[in-house]
């Protein structure tokens, strides 16, 4: 017969495997802090190729139908989101490398897969609209449909991303209803919500 | 009140055992590789326990081949899950026991 300390530790085992084998745990808070920043710069960014010299807080009345207004925006998001995923994926891998795990395991695979559905549709509908002038609805749909994947891939990592999942849902169907600030929810969505939620998941699990 | 220590699984005490079988049930199934990573143990050793609970049936074992590499997947079976949930229950009882 075993110690008493020895079953207690076979018990904090059983969790401890449960728990790796299942969840995508590299996921790094720091690369969600920093892919909130990324998202102010952009907004900011694309505030003063669309907006500026208006206040944001007031009704846009300019139109982005401008071929070279809408291609420079397109390039703005594209570099925010190249940047935020190279960091993503950079500091997840040393995160791993830290933990004595791999990037690539069943759990972050499946993670990925599960995200890209929505996001995959998501991403088409959002150009879908850009084609044909639906503007004011590209904001909302993206962030509800990253909202979406998020909750998808929650279900392979910490319990934080679900409830990202739902702040982003929100607010993209709070805009859907205020049409014309698509720029100041966009950087609510993408850049507080990251930065307040990266910085939860930083202080606890990254230290 | 009956002792807990009876309903400890025998098979399952030794913790890497129990460690396979932990990942094995939160999984639809797992590869040599990956488990022998997940644990941190040596080839043999995995190899040796895997065996042991393969006895019990309280896994299965599937071969088939990868890019011509051999690929090794396990499952748990559903004695092996009863089992596994049996002991659970027993080790939380034998600690609570003491407390």
């Amino acid at each position: 017969m075993k110690e008493i300390q020895e079953y207690e530790k076979d018990l904090a085992s059983i969790r401890t495997m449960m728990e790796r084998s299942a969840k995508f745990i590299s996921l790094s808070g720091l690369s969600g802090v920093l892919a909130g920043l990324y998202a102010l710069a952009g907004a900011a960014a694309a505030y003063f190729t669309a907006h500026y010299p208006i206040s944001p807080l007031k009704f846009r009345i300019f139109s982005i139908r401008e071929t070279d207004t809408l291609l420079k925006l397109v390039i703005i998001a594209s570099l925010v989101l190249g940047a935020s995923l190279a960091t993503g994926f950079w500091l997840s891998a040393k995160k791993a490398k830290k933990q004595g795990l791999k990037l690539w395991t069943s759990s972050s695979k499946r993670m990925l897969v599960n995200i890209a559905i929505p996001l995959v549709s998501g991403g088409l509908f959002i150009l879908i609209l850009l084609y044909t002038d639906h503007f004011g609805l590209a904001a909302p749909a993206s962030l509800i449909f990253y909202g979406l994947a998020l909750i998808q891939g929650s279900a392979n990592t910490f319990d934080e991303i679900r409830y990202l999942g739902f702040s982003e849902i929100i607010l993209g169907l709070v805009s859907a209803l205020i049409p014309g600030y698509g720029l100041i929810f966009w950087s609510l969505g993408f850049g507080v919500l990251h930065i307040v939620y990266g910085t939860i998941m930083y202080n606890k699990y990254d230290k | 009140m009956k002792n807990p220590f009876e309903n400890l699984d025998k098979a399952l005490e030794h913790r890497i055992r129990l460690q396979i079988m932990s990942v094995l049930v939160t999984n639809d199934a797992f590869e040599f590789n990956a488990l022998k990573e997940m644990l941190g143990v040596t080839d043999g050793n995995l190899a040796s326990h895997i065996k042991a609970l393969e006895r019990e049936k309280y896994l299965t074992i599937s071969k088939s081949f990868v890019d011509k590499k051999p690929n090794t997947k396990y499952k748990a079976t559903e004695r092996g899950r009863t089992a596994f949930k049996k002991h659970l229950d027993a080790l939380e009882a034998v600690v609570k026991q003491q407390k």
